[in-house]
């Protein structure tokens, strides 16, 4: 072999296994948008509102001992977990009734941590946010996403036609919701970084989708014989070798990301792997096959036309 | 074929060359600085950075270098954050009664670097460490405040004209006025409308008695609003930079709430006890009757009061207050029209304005004087349990003497320069919260947590460029160094812009970069896919590459539109660190579609272009 190649004239039939990967698609997503409803999400202090403390001790820091204290001092609710190391706490206070001294909370568990461990605990983060953001936080990112979604679906509208629209938002939803249903399922904290990351996971999907959907409307307009279904298989399969490796590559990053960028930004690496993999899957089996069963057409996309060079080509 | 023009391949170069350029102040260390402004009444010049410069050395603070800088002030640069800490103690025991310090972070740039205006990026603040409040204004309050005051001007009025009424309460946001007969009613309702045209006045009857109601219509409504929000602003500005922190931001956020922003503090309770402080001012004739010196002994005459000037300076004023701070509607800084001196422009609310004449007009060509009384509750350690007191401090800004009966709108002369009539007209319009604020989110990172968060983030780019980079050249060999090579380039490119636009870098920001390594790819991808299939079909060499990047062409742009989209609707819903990464995300993108498609080009073109070529290194 002269060089690395992953594939080389294939031709798997993939479009042949699209009820099946339809069926499971559609199992799947019933049970994440159960997990949803019922379950719902582990929505972080973005959210929810509260507080969320973080504290640096010089030395390992024993939880008990840390929970006691604030329980002693009247801090019931608080829930205490290591964050990163041992020597790293963090502290989640639920949102308080009397709004006015939930600001001033932070104050409070520091020193009572300080007088706990009996030497300097370092207050690396705090985090108040107000029921009433919380609430707005959850509307906008919800707009955000529903927003992002119209505007794609314009655009692919405008360039390709209506069935490859809505063949890619059908894609997008399923992989957001498998994004977010995994999220659910596994109670992974829900925070504003994994919002974007969700952003970020319908732009990569889509990314993905169009370069196929290209290929499709490239094989229409060139290849004169071959069905619709056997158009659309080749188009998947000249395209196979670059989503494997973009992927490829872009699971790479994140991988780095999410061993190397530390706990803060672990559930927005987490969701983009997610994303990723689904995003590749649901190009492959879902967007190309939903615009197939709406019934795209050879006619629907080749180039309009203009009168006028018609006429000029006229010999 | 496959051959770029010279000016191609120079823009490309130029290009390179430029981000380069400007992402190179990234590399250079930072100082720990002190910013020094000048306090009020005070200025920076030449003297200054002498003086300055002295003082460090008497008290053994070895500085590294003084200098001026644009928009009067000094940076003091030290070699460590101890020295930096001493510095600081030395401008406040010695020279805080001209010179304002704040502790800061500055590049040590080269002279030539600064001269082109070349600046690090943007650091936010989860990863330089600070303190992020969101403060809501309760707007209600506002209105009803203004309801209030209503209530009581229509009070006074009635009385005034001598015009009966049985009771006069504001019903929510309404005034509502009760009368025995309609003819009283009515005679009311004329004169409430003319005294008050800024509201809507209604009459109505029920079980027998007559009603006016007077309201706020829609535009005023607003107005107050506008009002309440603008005034907090300025005096939470004025507050915040009281603290001694380098470049706070304040900004007002959707229709109710201020974002205050201090980039390196580390002491969110102070913040906050001085963010809920309520101040307001009075206007009281200065006692010029008996003597100050007999009140500093101890006989302060009836009806007068002792307060001190700014400088220190005792000055006894008469009891009576004749206008207060809320009655104020307005001020501004200007000049005075006839002598050409700096001064202040204050307007009055209608009762504040008529109260003011009367006495104006009584005591022309004596001095009047401006009382700034500030309230805030601070918390200390007694016995080792904090407590919290209230804490008072009144002080007169400014005296002057009154030229000539004051009106609604008037003006305060007599002071230094136009620079103290500013900061006279800001705290007169800052002087107290037009509304009480309530705040709804903090978020404050510890120095330590952002330099792990700083050095995390490099380190995930580090180590994804080098897996994606030993990836590309072992699948693409030498298309996947050229592919490298430009990977390396856009990262530059995007830091370089970032500088520029001084756009805030984040934590999730710097996940948008990486995020962008993994897909900066995809272009060259596309293009070197394309390449391999046109060989498969037979092409030669140079037509392949040329109609690889041919094709792959509007299947990049296709695909990098979409990705915008979401970056923008990113931007537009996101809120601080979220935005951060949205900015990456789009710098990126278009960064990357350069890089990718031109430079890879270039760099193919000068590698294979006008040559014979059998085989391609694919």
């Amino acid at each position: 072999m002269a060089h690395a190649q992953l594939t080389k004239e294939l031709n798997i039939d993939f479009i042949s296994k699209r009820k099946i990967a339809a069926m499971g698609s559609g199992a799947l997503m019933v049970v994440f948008l159960l997990s949803i409803l019922v379950r719902g999400f582990n929505f972080g202090l973005d959210f929810t509102g509260g507080t969320v403390i973080e504290v640096g001790y010089q030395q390992p820091a024993e939880l008990a001992g840390v929970t006691q204290a604030l329980a002693d001092e009247g801090f019931n609710d608080a829930v205490v977990q290591y964050f990163g190391s041992r020597q790293d706490v963090l502290i989640r206070l639920a949102p308080r009734d009397e709004d006015v001294a939930s600001a001033e909370l932070s104050d409070q568990v520091l020193r009572i941590l300080t007088q706990q461990a009996g030497e300097d605990v370092e207050l690396r983060r705090v985090e108040f946010v107000g029921p009433q953001v919380g609430e707005e936080l959850r509307e906008q990112g919800g707009l955000a996403v529903l927003f992002s979604l119209i505007g794609i679906l314009i655009y692919v509208a405008l360039r390709f036609e209506w069935r490859f629209a809505a063949g890619a938002v059908v894609a997008i939803i399923h992989d957001v919701v498998f994004t977010i249903g995994l999220f659910s399922i596994f109670a992974i904290p829900f925070d504003l970084t994994v919002l974007a990351a969700v952003l970020a996971v319908i732009g990569y999907s889509l990314n993905d989708t169009i370069v196929i959907f290209d290929r499709i409307r490239e094989n229409f307009r060139k290849m004169r014989k071959g069905t619709v279904i056997e158009i659309a298989n080749r188009s998947i399969n000249q395209t196979l070798s670059r989503t494997i490796v973009t992927s490829g590559t872009t699971l790479l990053v994140l991988l780095a990301l999410y061993f190397l960028g530390g706990a803060a930004i672990s559930g927005f690496s987490i969701a983009l792997i997610i994303g990723v993999v689904v995003g590749t899957y649901s190009t492959i089996f879902i967007a190309t096959a939903m615009a197939i069963w709406l019934g795209i057409s050879r006619t629907d996309l080749l180039p309009a036309v203009k009168e006028g060079e018609l006429l000029d080509d006229r010999p | 074929m496959n051959h770029y023009p010279l000016w191609k391949n120079l823009l490309i170069l130029a290009v390179i060359l430029a981000g380069l350029l400007l992402a190179l102040p990234n590399l250079f260390s930072q100082d720990p600085s002190i910013e020094i402004t000048a306090e009020r009444g005070n200025q920076i010049n030449d003297a200054s950075v002498a003086e300055i410069r002295a003082a460090f050395e008497n008290a053994g603070v070895p500085v590294k270098d003084v200098e001026s800088l644009e928009g009067d002030h000094l940076l003091a640069r030290f070699r460590s954050s101890g020295e930096q800490l001493a510095g600081l103690e030395v401008m406040q025991n010695t020279l805080a009664d001209r010179y304002r310090s704040a502790l800061t972070l500055s590049p040590d740039l080269p002279g030539w670097l600064k001269a082109i205006g070349a600046q690090p990026m943007f650091l936010g603040l989860d990863l330089r460490g600070g303190i992020h409040v969101l403060i809501d204004v309760d707007m209600e309050a506002a209105l009803a405040q203004a309801v209030e005051r209503y209530t009581g001007d229509i009070r006074t009025e009635l009385r005034k004209a001598k015009i009966r009424y049985v009771t006069v309460l504001r019903e929510g946001d309404k005034v509502e006025v009760r009368f025995r007969d309609e003819a009283t009613r009515d005679q009311a309702a004329k004169r409430i409308h003319r005294e008050f045209p800024n509201l809507t006045v209604e009459t109505s009857e029920r079980e027998g008695e007559f009603y006016v109601t007077g309201s706020l219509p829609p535009a005023q409504r607003e107005e107050v609003k506008r009002f309440a929000l603008q005034q907090n602003i300025t005096t939470l500005r004025n507050r915040v930079n009281a603290l001694g922190v380098a470049e706070p931001i304040i900004q007002r956020q959707g229709e109710r709430r201020i974002v205050v922003q201090l980039p390196g503090a580390q002491d969110p309770g102070r913040l906050k006890e001085l963010l809920g402080a309520t101040a307001t001012l009075e206007y009281r004739l200065v006692d010029t009757e008996h003597s100050v010196q007999d009140a500093l002994d101890g006989r302060v005459p009836v009806g007068a009061a002792l307060y001190k000037k700014r400088d220190g300076q005792p000055i006894l004023l008469k009891r009576r207050v004749i206008v207060t701070g809320d009655q104020i509607t307005d001020a501004s800084a200007g000049f005075d029209q006839q002598s050409g001196s700096p001064a202040v422009f204050v307007s009055l609310d209608g009762p504040g304005a008529r109260r003011m004449r009367n006495v104006t007009t009584e005591n022309v060509s004596k001095p009047m004087a401006v009382v700034f009384i500030e309230n805030r509750s601070v918390t200390r350690m007694v016995d080792g349990k904090p407590v919290k007191t209230r804490e008072r401090t009144e002080e007169v800004i400014s005296v002057a003497n009154i030229l000539e009966p004051f009106g609604r709108r008037f003006q305060t002369t007599g002071l230094d320069s136009s620079e103290e009539a500013h900061t006279l007209a800001l705290l007169l319009r800052a002087g107290a919260l037009a509304a009480p604020i309530e705040i709804v989110e903090e978020r404050t990172v510890g120095p330590s947590l952002g330099q792990d968060n700083i050095d995390q983030g490099f380190e995930s780019v580090l180590i994804g460029l080098a897996a994606v980079v030993a990836f590309m050249a072992l699948y693409y060999r030498l298309f996947g160094l050229v592919a490298d090579l430009v990977l390396v380039v856009n990262l530059v490119l995007i830091v370089a812009v970032l500088s520029v636009l001084q756009a805030t870098l984040t934590l999730p920001g710097i996940a948008g970069i990486v995020l962008t390594v993994g897909m900066a790819v995809d272009a060259n991808v596309l293009i070197f896919e394309r390449i391999r299939e046109e060989i498969r079909n037979g092409s030669s060499p140079q037509a392949s590459i040329h109609a690889g990047y041919d094709k792959a062409l509007s299947t990049i742009v296709d695909a990098n539109v979409t990705t915008l989209i979401a970056a923008v609707v990113l931007f537009s819903f996101g809120t601080g660190p979220i935005k951060g990464f949205a900015v990456t995300l789009f710098i990126g993108i278009l960064t990357s579609m350069f890089t990718a498609i031109l430079g890879s080009r270039a760099l193919i073109n000068l590698i294979y272009g006008g040559r014979r070529v059998k085989t391609l290194a694919i």
